[in-house]
């Protein structure tokens, strides 16, 4: 039986996590140490070896985005990503109200690979709690002198799903509206006020203690091959058992749903599951025997994204739940490229018509087309991604839209 | 470094540097947008400029993609096509059609774009949120039910005047310009300079003071200066019927240097008085306690007549000059010198002292 | 109650910290006055319409009076499906206001959000921050009762 494998969650609950003593009882702070003893280009090298990529979404090559920082500036800036809206996503605020100390860490070895001394955590406003425990562990690790010189202050988001794209987290840091940046540049080049600047997820830093304590390799050889270690799920909807866990990237998503999350609620039968959030796309239960990793989610057109796993029972109404969807990327929508602003409203207006008993076949058409157009011509992941469990839906689904038209 | 890469066959040759835009344009594409403008930074957000590089997953928006060695572009791809027409549907559905009465009927982007694209109509009308903002400054009409939200005017206000007047409020499609607390421009740093009419690519903005005297489109545009003062600004008064019925910006470089299009308040929308039947055409000397009209020759023989008289009889500092800001730096150091020179005095003052 | 000119005076000096001016002036007043953001767009150099456009953005802040309490009910798809609709409805009854108001006492002001990443028990209702898990319909008079 397939099993949760903890690295980042193992001291779960048994640690405080505002504490840098606790932490470095079970082992903390010795990645920091080694990191500081290589020499900055073969750390980064050693974050590439690992095969590290990132987990928050985009599922990039940590030690590769790193490589792009150039070294000449003075000022260069290290920033977390937690500001996790992907509805169905709370496996950032675990990892720090768990571990806290390991993020804090993981953003020490970044600043001393990339030559920066400043960090930042860019919080979700939702969780003033986390920006809280977050104040005193980074007070407390620089009390302990864990963190020597590389400083980290908590900035408080205000309630924008846009600003988990790092551009528009830059701007909402600088005070402004959460408008995400046309690239390139990019946050690598030019980030925050215009200064080189890593961007990097809670999950990807945390990752980072572990890989230098214990080696690259030792990374490399958890989970699946192309997304080695460790991802953190959290399941939501007709599940049984919703709530989080640490599984090796090669996990079966079957597993997740039918081993640790103890099957659907109520023994029903499984209509679909939507992972990464709410811009992930709906999997229908004949590609549940994929792996979770990022490569095998996408090869069957979804995607790992935040690692959410969203289980829907068979009673479930899917044009309902798309309809709710819709409304949420209309609300999330910054507003700055028309085809987000324009498309995500229209979006929902026909979602909404179709889910009222009132569309054609014509409005399928409609909405097909503008999903193209989103996808392929919005400025930023959002517009991109905004179709997605429309497009999804309508390819595994269709039935369902199909018998709600006039 | 150079960068060569090929625009729908054609092998261009660019500085390092150069966005995709120029480019095409270069390579003879006509490139449509909305929100880019080249005296303004760049923003990237209506999408309407977007291109297809070749083995690229999405399209790219041509105003803020360097051209890159190697590129291979279409600039009017069926993907490419396609997008812009559901852009242009997408800003028709939400977008006041009544290019009847509007006053950039004729060079308005949005018509140009929708006929070159053969969009007659939008398949996504649905709810219609009015925009509009019933603004009572006598100067700017502010429809916004016919903003497509390409931020130009909210640019011109930082960017050109500095005035910082409107920005963005709200967010997603409602969204739209405002200013401080969506008041009234009177209440705000507005200087009511008008750049953002003359960035506007629609109709959202225009002028109230020559609204319904004539579409600037069909107006015939005369080159001048502006006398308002001796800065030199270039402007184009729109004449028809052989009546002044408005001002607008000329913002070619090469015929208007000195302000690229920008003007003031009294530039843009003070020239009404040119066609007031108040409006002094010939001199008047005063006879009798009566005004008469004279020739220019015979007024300007009696002031000179008069200064000699008063300089002979009591003295040259009994005479002070006056000049004015409407006047060049040239013409006011003319003055003085004939002040001083001429009549001998240093009594000489200016208007922007005042 | 702590004065807003100094509450701005006290983030100045961290760059771009408007947003952070602004969640420690709505923790005092539970909304932006007019009066705070002007200074704060005074405070931090930037025109009061771009204060007022970065106001206006982010769903957390407000520029116009809210209760003493800020009910918010997540209606994202896992609190969706979990019968956020049905709580929703119970609030709005309950309270006699409808998404958006202010009750006339001033004390609660009903309000929808996405995700507020607490989605281990849904459907998920916020009272001044403060999550509420595994809201029912039921439950919602026991709940509004301890605010006071």
């Amino acid at each position: 039986m397939a099993q949760e494998y903890r690295v980042l969650l193992e001291y779960a609950d048994k640690i405080n996590p505002e504490k840098a003593s606790d932490y470095i009882k079970v082992g903390g702070y010795k990645g920091l140490e080694k990191a500081r003893s290589m020499n900055p280009k073969d750390l980064i090298e050693e974050v590439k070896k690992s095969g590290l990529r990132g987990r928050g979404g985009a599922g990039f090559n940590a030690g590769m985005k790193w490589s792009f920082v150039p070294q000449y500036p003075e000022t260069k800036y290290v920033v977390c990503n937690l500001d996790e809206g992907e509805p169905g996503t709370y496996k950032d605020r675990i990892i720090c109200q768990k571990n806290a100390q390991a993020l804090l860490e993981g953003m020490a070895i970044c600043g001393y690979a990339i030559g920066s001394k400043q960090g930042y955590i860019y919080c979700r406003g939702e969780y003033p709690f986390v920006v809280e425990l977050l104040k005193n562990a980074i007070g407390n690790a620089k009390e302990s002198g864990a963190l020597g010189e590389f400083d980290i202050e908590v900035r408080m988001g205000a309630g924008a799903y846009v600003c988990g794209e790092e551009t528009a987290l830059i701007e909402s840091i600088e005070g402004h509206r959460g408008e995400p940046r046309f690239k390139p540049p990019f946050p690598g080049v030019e980030g925050l006020w215009r200064m080189p600047t890593v961007v990097n997820n809670v999950e990807t830093f945390a990752c980072l203690p572990y890989i230098l304590t214990n080696g690259a390799e030792w990374f490399a050889g958890i989970g699946a091959k192309s997304y080695p270690g460790t991802k953190v799920l959290t399941l939501t909807g007709d599940i049984e058992n919703a709530t989080y866990f640490e599984v090796p990237t090669d996990y079966l998503l079957r597993d997740v749903i039918y081993e640790l999350g103890g099957g659907v609620k109520g023994g029903k039968k499984l209509k679909a599951v939507q992972v990464g959030g709410t811009s992930g796309a709906f999997i229908p239960p004949q590609n549940l025997d994929t792996p979770i990793d990022f490569d095998s989610m996408s090869a069957i057109g979804a995607a790992l994204g935040s690692g959410a796993v969203f289980v829907m029972d068979e009673t479930r109404d899917i044009v309902d739940i798309v309809n709710r969807i819709a409304k949420f990327f209309e609300h999330e929508s910054c507003g700055q490229c028309t085809p987000c602003r324009e498309g995500t409203f229209r979006c929902k207006e026909i979602m909404e018509k179709i889910n009222n008993g009132r569309g054609s076949l014509q409005d399928i058409e409609n909405l097909k087309l503008l999903a193209r157009v989103m996808m392929k011509a919005s400025l930023c992941g959002l517009g991109q991604a905004a179709p997605i469990p429309i497009t999804s839906t309508l390819t595994h689904f269709e039935y369902e839209y199909l018998r709600k038209l006039v | 470094m150079d960068i060569k890469l090929t625009i729908d066959g054609k092998e261009v040759v660019v500085p390092q540097g150069t966005m995709l835009i120029d480019a095409c344009r270069q390579a003879g594409a006509d490139i449509p947008t909305f929100c880019f403008d080249p005296d303004l930074k760049l923003a990237g957000s209506c999408r309407m400029c977007v291109v297809q590089p070749k083995g690229w997953r999405n399209l790219v928006a041509s105003c803020v993609t360097p051209a890159q060695n190697g590129m291979v572009i279409e600039t009017e791809s069926p993907d490419v096509i396609e997008a812009r027409k559901v852009v242009l549907e997408l800003m028709l559905a939400r977008h006041k059609l009544t290019c009847h009465t509007c006053e950039k009927d004729g060079e308005c982007n949005l018509q140009d774009y929708c006929y070159r694209y053969g969009v007659t109509e939008s398949r996504f009308v649905g709810k219609v949120h009015s925009l509009f903002k019933d603004d009572s400054n006598p100067f700017i009409e502010r429809d916004y039910d016919k903003c497509v939200m390409c931020t130009r005017c909210v640019r011109a206000c930082d960017e050109i005047t500095g005035a910082r007047a409107i920005n963005v409020m709200d967010r997603g499609h409602h969204a739209k310009i405002a200013t401080s607390f969506d008041g009234e421009l009177a209440d705000s740093p507005c200087v009511f300079c008008g750049q953002c009419i003359m960035v506007c690519p629609v109709g959202a903005l225009s002028s109230k003071i020559a609204a319904g005297k004539g579409k600037p489109a069909q107006n015939e545009k005369v080159l001048t200066t502006c006398t308002y003062c001796g800065t030199g600004c270039t402007l184009e008064l729109n004449v028809k019927n052989d009546k002044v019925v408005g001002v607008t910006s000329n913002r070619d470089p090469e015929w208007s240097p000195v302000n690229r299009g920008a003007l003031c308040v009294k530039g843009r929308f003070g020239w009404d008085f040119i066609n007031s039947p108040e409006r002094l055409t010939t001199p008047l000397i005063k006879e009798n306690g009566e005004f008469r009209e004279a020739s220019w020759d015979e007024a300007l023989n009696l002031a000179a007549q008069k200064i000699k008289g008063i300089k002979e009889g009591y003295g040259p500092d009994s005479l002070a000059m006056f000049s004015s800001a409407r006047i060049t730096n040239e013409e006011n150091y003319l003055a003085q010198k004939l002040m001083r020179a001429a009549i001998g005095s240093n009594n000489v003052d200016h208007c922007a002292r005042l | 109650m702590a004065n807003y000119m100094d509450i701005i005076a006290s983030c100045k000096d961290k760059p771009g910290g408007i947003i952070e001016a602004y969640h420690a002036i709505q923790k005092e007043y539970n909304y932006i006055p007019q009066e705070a953001l002007k200074e704060a767009a005074r405070a931090f150099k930037v025109s009061e319409a771009q204060a007022f456009g970065v106001a206006t953005f982010y769903s957390y802040l407000s520029v116009e009076k809210r209760g003493k309490y800020i009910i918010r009910m997540c209606e994202s798809a896992p609190c969706h499906v979990a019968g956020a609709d049905e709580v929703l409805k119970t609030l709005e009854a309950h309270l006699g206001i409808k998404v958006g108001e202010t009750t006339s006492d001033g004390k609660f002001t009903l309000e929808l959000t996405e995700c507020v990443g607490q989605c281990q028990a849904t459907p998920v209702v916020t009272i001044n921050s403060e999550p509420i898990f595994g809201v029912k319909p039921e439950m919602v008079p026991e709940i509004l009762a301890k605010f006071k």
